[in-house]
């Protein structure tokens, strides 16, 4: 196995390039489990930690471009207001050792339907900015996961940054698992409004292949709100909506048995974080409404 | 008894600092916690090469070839070896049926099993090696359960058994099978105003324990080995490893490395045969490291059980009967199933008074992975059932829990259903209600000024509620596990203690062979001596086998057992000391004529506390040894038609209340507090007595709602070898628990001591499940609990 030490950007491109078969590792939180127990054994390694600009996030005027390094723990404490529900999803990965060297770019490079922040990613609206040496591209976060553990990457491309909206309205994010901390999802949910376009967007995890949204329960919920004025009246949500809402995602899944959980168990688990997430959400829109009311 | 003539009732006080009754630091407890401790598998030896074990794919199949030619060709490989390569035609071992093949010959048995070893200059080197290593295999039908076990057609596990067990046996695919059987039952079952019957299934737990199998066996210039070794118990690996090596027991030299975390798991034999066979073939020093994955194949696990219980009682509470049936699976080996039916089946009826029996217990072989010791040991998987039991009958008749159990509570002098007498202390209706006094946690913690604080909720940082569906239950529980080892086995241990002045000081030194696997025996090794020989320096010898048999480090059995050696041997010491003071000393004071002289502080002392001299001054030059081996009280088998005999040393109570707060609507519970009261007799050592019971209800607490080793039914294949999907307890999901610590001697034992560290894992399991079932109102027939069970979607 031959270790790849890029100086720059530039170079690991070149390396890329030139090695199409090499493994990037950044935080090593995965990569390395996979090497240590000799499960995969790739030709080239390609060690990102020498380039400081993937460690590195810009808070732009409706984005964030999130270097594909920074770790779990800056997002937890850094970006908790831009990007609420990849920050709640931060907290869910892992242990404190492991956030502090696990990022984004090597959830989205291994795209397991487990990784915790696809379902944020998804919810919250992301791009993935990809580059080789033929040039740079941004993969819309619904087009990245292509199959069980696959995604968009072409050989000779390297994930530089994730650009995510901005939070314009509450997000959330919701983990089961069958341990209250350091543990891999059973599966999760996220969910973000966005007033601004007057939309929601959802993605589930570990319930499928790849991570999904549920387009159905969106396209539903849109509607709902849209017809009963919710965004400009801020009325509660009527159980019948969000119990359809609920099962709409349920429906969105396609799980399996496994021996963290049961496909009939994902799926309901999927509907209850679906339902309460939403709650909470619309809940936190609707204090936020109020609170602007009451100033003005 | 090795102590003849030793003065008895010269237990000393605590006037001498650091002795018994304080609680002294660890001397391993910071070097852990700052991550300096030395495990076995930090283990170097110049020119050391890797040992490692290819293991079976599949867990039953005839082995159709083996071919080693390509693993051999590789660079680095310096031994490849198989069954055929084993030096003498002892090729098996095992704890008591010598079952188990040190490497596999014509036959695996379960998945996982070592088919052969390699040595080469890098563990990457042997690893490939091994994989290089073509096996081919004729797989035959899986045995998995009881029906599949004894059907008519079944394949044996074993053929041609010669154990001492196979002459009882319903059939050869049993291990072994222990009734018990006292008054009449049928009788009985006629007064009874309700019965309940129950059938409960308890999962695959696994100790767990953080630092892998590993060690390092040095070969030594006389032909022999010495092996550095982390494990339970060293001269019965000794006694095991010897013959397959083709050595006498003394060219086999063992010292114990550092341990990290045994809970039975290390009671069997891993590497150690395999590490020094390499080290023998190859004249180099050999290590053997398991990753975890490997660990997970590397020792037994806890029996998974199904058991089947009918309770009797009448209207006015009073049990009338009980009957059951443990239907233990041993797995592919025997390991420690025999003794683990013994336990289950003896203490099947729990902590209560009944005087109607009739208790079948059996350990199956089938293809699983092999189980055997772990903490609590036979005992875990029945009080899980018979509690769920109490809990049942009490429903039905209208009562109380806790004042159903109280009132069918044993005491001193209750009879067990063995017929044996408990003739110490039994206090298990005040420790049910101790439990039951102690304050409530507030309601929902989870509410601040800002919000839901996750982590007091279900789910914790994972953010599944803030509230949502969460529902609090509360249960109890109390059980009865055995002290030592039983049944008649002679399970003694020795200690050497020697003493002399060191630089103007006296100083203690005590050589044991005991295992200190993280109980913190050394730390009572040494309280015990400076409260026996009035010293302030002790220097505990590390353990190997140049010292005689400290017995295993299981069974809650070893600050009574090798601390009663220490405490015997420091009391032969004691004796000696003052026969050299009296020698030298006598003619200057009256006092010393008398016989209750005492060693303080440095001094000699009579009981009035006068110093007559220092000790120091006695010693001079000489120095003061004794090695002497200890015993409790004989016990003697059960009967094996009957189960009538007095088979137990000494029993160890505890009871548990579980708060819990259940998220009905996923499944997912948070256990907020699990409060804990427990007899220990004498607390030697009192913060380590809290951690005994507060790691023990955390154990106890993992297989209830987490903790299993997932088999798959119709391959017999592992499927969760890992600490990704084999979960254990975190910090969030251990609660706090208050302990209760009651101290009623025991006048049998050193101190009046009892074993502690295996009770508070009885009781934690079905108070957690008792809770859940207040909480969700389900029935909830196994454990671990998991999601789907709570919410309809298995």
């Amino acid at each position: 196995m031959d270790f790849l030490r890029p100086a720059s950007w530039e170079e690991a491109l070149a390396a890329k390039a030139e090695h199409p078969t090499a493994v990037p590792i950044a935080g090593g939180t995965d990569v390395m489990v996979e090497i240590n127990f000799d499960h995969r054994r790739p030709e080239y390694l390609m060690d990102l930690n020498r380039i400081g600009d993937l460690y590195a996030w810009e808070v732009g005027e409706d984005s964030v471009r999130l270097g594909a390094s920074v770790p779990y723990t800056r997002i937890m404490e850094n970006l908790r207001a831009e990007l609420p529900g990849l920050a709640l999803a931060s907290h869910t990965v892992a242990s404190p050792q492991i956030r502090n060297r696990g990022g984004v770019g090597g959830n989205l490079g291994t795209a397991s339907p487990a990784g915790d922040a696809h379902p944020a990613l998804l919810a919250a609206g992301a791009e993935v900015e990809v580059e080789s040496v033929r040039g740079s591209r941004r993969i819309p976060i619904d087009d990245f996961y292509t199959g069980v553990k696959r995604n968009a990457l072409a050989p000779d491309e390297l994930i530089r940054a994730v650009h995510v909206k901005k939070a314009d309205g509450p997000q959330q994010y919701s983990k089961a698992g069958t341990r209250n901390a350091m543990v891999i999802a059973v599966c999760a949910f996220g969910l973000a409004l966005h007033p601004r376009t007057r939309t929601v967007r959802t993605g589930i995890g570990s319930a499928a292949p790849t991570p999904v949204r549920a387009t159905a329960a969106e396209e539903f919920l849109n509607a709902a709100l849209e017809e009963g004025g919710f965004w400009d009246n801020g009325k509660v949500i009527t159980p019948s909506v969000a119990k359809r809402f609920s099962d709409l995602c349920s429906a969105a899944c396609n799980p399996i048995d496994d021996v963290r959980g049961t496909a009939s168990y994902r799926r309901h688990a999927v509907g209850v974080m679906a339902r309460r997430t939403l709650t909470w959400t619309w809940e936190s829109y609707r204090g936020a409404r109020r609170a602007t009311e009451g100033a003005a | 008894m090795a102590a003849t003539g030793a003065p008895t009732g010269l237990t000393q006080g605590s006037r001498t600092k650091g002795g018994i009754g304080e609680s002294t630091l660890r001397p391993d407890g910071t070097l852990k916690v700052t991550g300096e401790f030395a495990y076995s598998s930090d283990m170097w030896h110049e020119d050391m090469l890797w040992g490692q074990i290819l293991r079976s794919t599949v867990a039953h199949a005839e082995i159709v070839s083996i071919d080693t030619s390509e693993a051999l060709a590789l660079p680095g490989v310096y031994a490849v070896m198989t069954y055929d390569d084993l030096p003498t035609e002892v090729r098996h071992y095992g704890l008591e049926i010598q079952d188990t093949p040190v490497l596999a010959h014509g036959k695996v048995r379960h998945h996982g099993e070592p088919v052969a070893i390699v040595a080469a200059d890098h563990p990457e080197t042997a690893r490939r090696a091994a994989a290089r290593i073509k096996v081919e295999y004729r797989e035959l039908p899986v045995i998995t359960d009881e029906a599949s076990a004894t059907a008519p057609d079944a394949i044996l596990v074993h053929d041609n058994r010669t154990d001492h067990h196979i002459g009882h046996v319903p059939h050869p695919n049993i291990v072994h099978r222990q009734p018990i059987v006292r008054g009449d039952v049928e009788q009985a079952a006629r007064r009874a105003d309700v019965i309940v019957r129950g059938e409960y299934h308890f999962g695959m737990q696994d100790q767990a324990f953080l630092g892998p199998e590993s060690g390092l066996a040095v070969p030594e210039e006389d032909g022999g080995v010495h092996l550095y070794i982390a494990t339970q118990w060293l001269h019965s690996d000794l006694r095991q490893m010897a013959p397959v090596l083709g050595l006498p027991e003394e060219k086999v030299r063992m010292t114990l490395s550092g341990v990290g975390g045994a809970f039975g798991g290390r009671e069997d034999l891993s590497m150690q045969i395999h590490a020094c066979l390499l080290a023998l073939r190859t004249g180099k020093p050999v290590k053997i490291v398991y990753n975890r994955f490997e660990s997970f194949f590397g020792h037994v696990h806890r029996h998974p059980a199904k058991l089947l219980y009918e309770h009797g009682a009448t209207r006015d509470g009073r049990l009338t009967h009980v009957k059951c049936r443990i239907v233990l699976d041993g797995g592919a080996y025997a390991s420690a199933s025999p003794a683990v039916v013994g336990n289950a089946s003896s203490l099947g009826v729990g902590p209560y008074v009944v005087d109607d029996v009739d208790i079948e217990a059996v350990a199956l072989y089938t293809n699983n992975p092999p189980c055997g010791a772990m903490r609590g040991f036979g005992a875990v998987q029945a009080c899980f059932a018979y509690e769920a039991q109490m809990d049942k009958v009490a429903r039905e008749l209208g009562m109380d829990p806790v004042e159903f159990r109280q009132l069918n509570a044993m005491e001193q002098g209750t009879l067990m259903p063995t017929g044996q007498p408990v003739d110490s202390p039994a206090p298990v209706a005040e420790l049910l209600r101790r439990v039951k006094a102690m304050p409530m946690p507030p309601e929902r913690q989870w509410e601040s000024s800002e919000g839901a604080d996750v982590r007091q909720l279900p789910g914790g940082l994972s953010n599944t509620t803030h509230g949502e569906g969460v529902v609090r239950g509360v249960g109890y529980a109390v059980g009865i596990k055995n002290v030592g080892f039983s049944e008649g086995f002679d399970d003694y241990s020795t200690a050497r203690v020697r003493m002399e002045a060191v630089g103007g000081e006296p100083v203690a030194t005590v050589h044991t062979a005991m295992a200190e696997v993280g109980q913190g025996g050394v730390t009572v090794h040494a309280q015990i001596a400076r409260t026996e020989l009035g010293v302030a320096r002790v220097t505990i010898h590390p353990a190997d086998t140049r010292v005689g048999s400290a017995g295993s480090t299981s069974a809650s059995r070893q600050t009574y057992v090798t601390g009663g050696a220490v405490k015997n041997a420091c009391e032969l010491v004691r004796e000696k000391v003052l026969e050299i003071g009296r020698r030298k000393f006598g003619s200057y004071h009256p006092a010393w004529a008398n016989a209750e002289l005492l060693l303080e502080s440095g001094k000699v002392v009579t009981d009035g506390g006068e110093a007559l001299a220092d000790l120091v001054d006695v010693l001079g030059d000489e120095a003061v040894e004794v090695e002497a081996e200890w015993r409790h009280r004989p016990t003697e088998p059960f009967d094996l038609r009957t189960g009538q005999g007095n088979g137990h040393v000494q029993y160890s109570f505890a009871a548990h209340r579980a708060v819990v707060e259940v998220d009905t609507e996923l499944g997912l519970v948070k256990v907020v507090e699990l409060a804990c009261a427990q007899d220990v007799g004498k607390a030697l050592n009192p913060l380590s007595v809290v951690g005994q019971i507060q790691g023990g209800t955390t154990q106890g607490l993992g297989i209830a709602v987490m903790e299993e080793i997932v088999v798959d039914p119709v391959t017999a294949k592992v499927k969760n070898p890992s600490f990704t999907d084999y979960l254990i307890p975190t910090i969030l999901d251990t609660p706090t628990i208050p302990v209760d610590v009651l101290e009623l001697a025991d006048d049998h034992a050193p101190y009046g001591l009892r074993g502690i560290g295996e009770a508070p894992t009885l009781s934690s399991t079905p108070a957690v499940l008792a809770a859940i079932r207040d909480a969700t109102g389900l029935e909830l027939n196994r454990t671990p609990v998991r999601p789907e069970h709570l919410t309809g979607t298995a």
